[in-house]
């Protein structure tokens, strides 16, 4: 299952021998819990993506139906949001994975020696949630606005046309996906290379490896749960973000996120069996994506 | 260099090597010459300074001060991955992400070797474990991860193979079985073995020249055999093997041989067996060279006697038994006898008198540590 990328890589073989009433007992609130506040909610949302228009006409208001017509309506549909919303959470995910890689590598493993300069850098990496992430959202808004200086010098240069702007683009929209999702990488990444043996890299050089092959064959393949949950953390949060993308905030119409429909169909035109349609198709997609990788990847043969 | 399928050894020499951590010098002045094709131990307690030698040989550190050769060539400046040696690592450091069969091929495989994985089985039979090829390496023994270490690093036919104590994790039985296996290897590809141990028995078993180090300098070096007759220092005659040492001045000198006083006993050691002529000097003894007697012995020129003793202290370890005898003003003596029929040959409590030949006697260049000044 995807999750077990989450948890830690240690298998656990042993069953529990006794499965008693107190077990029940203990297990009972949060079993209630996810049946009160998921599954009920998921099956409300399913069956909401089945209904059909009230025959007579009241707007807004929708009949209990079995209508698989609704998922072609919004495919076609929003298509193209389906596309972007992927795309962007691909090259998101990338864009965190480049960046957040050499500074955890540099954390966990080559400030070992010193393990003030880790803890400060580390708190340097979460020290952004302090602060809300729409601050901080809107904080690039500004940063990027059409009269910022950042902006007119771009202009001024050449690099942009005279009504060129960065708020609004795809660029802007990626870029603060990737801001706001990097500590998300950057932690699991840590904490799987601060538990690198550098003995193992050692015997990778003894063995006539050059330092780029040893990173290659021995550093990122020991990482690799580390990649994984960085990547599933970001990946899925982003292909389902509407904040970065919306018009209050770095996007456009221009650049909407399955998200950004989903918002707009529920709130605004009242659409409700399109939002839970494309609502359980982002959530089907992502479970099919991440099943799929987290097979290919192989983690289970990690350690 | 690495490029090349070497099939013999190299020499290796380390010539005035110092190598100085933040906060210690782990190695103070090391000179080692170690011949194309040998097996060379270097002997010694932890933090010696032994394994920080081998890393810098493998080049995992770079020297303060001094020159590393392999063959001819300079490898001081040269990276890890380019020298011609592969290590047996302490700890296995077996890729835990690879099978057993591609842990053994990965150095082939950066060297661009011809038939990388047929190469690779030829090794794991020879260490006798093809049959686990495709195992992972934690699913294996501790005895055949270090099989499989060696076969990795033996596959590539480096000039030079390093091995940090790589029997350290196995159990007695299995460490000798070991170390019969690593000897014959040895013997039949021919490379010279750098082995690092602090199990002296090890050490003189499978070594043609032991290296002794202490406190970062070699003590004394040479044939396995010549280290036990012949001791040159304290440390050297009591962590090879044990030794019973006697302090005292030197004071009638014959043709070949000298004298001190101890408690009343005067013992003699050969010159060309002594280090120091003049002045107080330790002389030792081996326990298993040494015999007792219920009466004094007769005198003579050519036998050490003191005495008389009690024995306070008897240790049966199946071949032989260990008797510790007091001798007053003198201290403890050990004595080894062999188990040969009647055991124990005598009784706790009782008088007896130690002999042992003159010429079983070394004397060595310092004194044991509390005897420097009296």
């Amino acid at each position: 299952m995807a999750f077990a990328a989450f948890s830690s890589n240690v298998k656990v073989d042993a069953k529990p021998t006794k499965t008693g009433k107190v077990v029940i007992a203990l297990l009972a609130p949060g079993l209630a819990y996810l049946g009160v506040f998921f599954l009920t909610p998921l099956i409300a949302l399913i069956m909401v993506s089945l209904q059909v228009p009230d025959p007579t006409g009241v707007y807004g208001k929708y009949v209990p139906a079995f209508e698989i017509g609704n998922y072609a309506y919004v495919i076609s549909e929003y298509f193209p949001h389906i596309i972007r919303s992927f795309s962007y959470a691909l090259i998101a995910t990338l864009l965190a994975l480049i960046i957040s890689y050499p500074l955890a590598y540099f954390i966990g493993v080559k400030a070992r020696p010193w393990p003030l300069l880790q803890k400060l850098m580390l708190t340097l990496v979460i020290a952004p949630f302090f602060i809300s992430f729409l601050l901080r959202t809107l904080a690039w808004k500004q940063i990027f606005s059409n009269e910022s200086w950042i902006v007119t010098t771009l202009q001024q240069i050449g690099f942009l046309g005279p009504d060129q702007y960065v708020v609004g683009t795809p660029f802007m929209v990626i870029f603060g996906l990737t801001y706001n999702f990097i500590p998300f990488m950057t932690l699991p990444l840590y904490t799987s290379l601060e538990r690198l043996d550098i003995r193992y890299l050692e015997a990778g050089a003894d063995l006539y490896a050059s330092p780029a092959k040893v990173f290659r064959k021995i550093t990122f393949p020991l990482s690799l749960p580390g990649v994984i949950s960085g990547t599933l953390l970001t990946f899925i949060p982003i292909a389902g973000d509407y904040i970065n993308a919306s018009g209050e905030f770095l996007g456009s119409p221009e650049t909407a996120m399955l998200g950004n429909t989903i918002e707009a169909n529920f709130l605004s035109i009242n659409d409700y069996p399109s939002a839970s349609a494309l609502s359980v198709l982002l959530m089907g997609a992502i479970l099919i994506l991440v099943t799929l990788y987290v097979k290919r990847s192989g983690t289970e043969d990690l350690l | 260099m690495a490029k090349e399928f070497v099939a013999r050894g190299a020499d290796l020499e380390l010539k005035g090597i110092r190598k100085e951590f933040p906060g210690f010098t782990a190695i103070e002045n090391l000179d080692l010459k170690v011949p194309a094709g040998e097996f060379f131990a270097l002997l010694g307690p932890s933090g010696c300074g032994k394994t920080t030698t081998l890393r810098l040989v493998a080049g995992l550190e770079s020297p303060t001060k001094g020159k590393i050769f392999i063959g001819k060539t300079d490898v001081t400046e040269t990276k890890p991955h380019e020298r011609p040696v592969n290590t047996v690592f302490q700890s296995y450091a077996l890729f835990p992400h690879m099978t057993i069969l591609e842990n053994v091929a990965f150095g082939l495989r950066q060297r661009k070797i011809e038939d990388p994985i047929g190469k690779a089985k030829e090794a794991l039979n020879l260490v006798q474990l093809g049959h686990l090829a495709e195992r992972k390496p934690q699913q294996l023994s501790g005895g055949q991860q270090q099989r499989v270490a060696l076969a990795r690093a033996l596959v590539n036919r480096p000039s030079l193979l390093l091995l940090d104590e790589p029997l350290g994790a196995l159990d007695l039985k299995l460490r000798r079985e070991m170390q019969i296996e690593l000897k014959a290897i040895q013997m039949e590809v021919g490379l010279t073995f750098l082995h690092v141990t602090h199990d002296q028995e090890e050490a003189m078993d499978m070594a043609d020249t032991v290296a002794v180090m202490n406190l970062g300098r070699i003590e004394q070096m040479g044939a396995p055999e010549a280290l036990y007759d012949r001791p040159k220092t304290v440390f050297v005659a009591k962590f090879l093997g044990q030794s019973n040492l006697l302090v005292g001045d030197v004071g009638s000198t014959s043709a070949n041989s000298l004298s001190i006083e101890v408690a009343g006993n005067k013992i003699s050691v050969p010159k060309d067996r002594a280090e120091k002529h003049t002045g107080k000097i330790a002389i030792g003894f081996r326990p298993e060279k040494a015999t007792f007697h219920t009466k004094k012995p007769s005198a003579s020129s050519n036998l050490n006697i003191i005495g008389p003793g009690e024995i306070v202290d008897i240790r049966f370890t199946g071949v032989s038994n260990q008797y510790l005898i007091e001798v007053p003003n003198l201290g403890d003596i050990t004595v080894f006898a062999q188990n040969m029929g009647q055991s124990p040959v005598i009784e706790l409590g009782e008088k007896v008198w130690i002999s042992w030949s003159v010429d079983h006697s070394f004397g060595l260049s310092d004194l044991p540590t509390g005897s420097e000044t009296d």
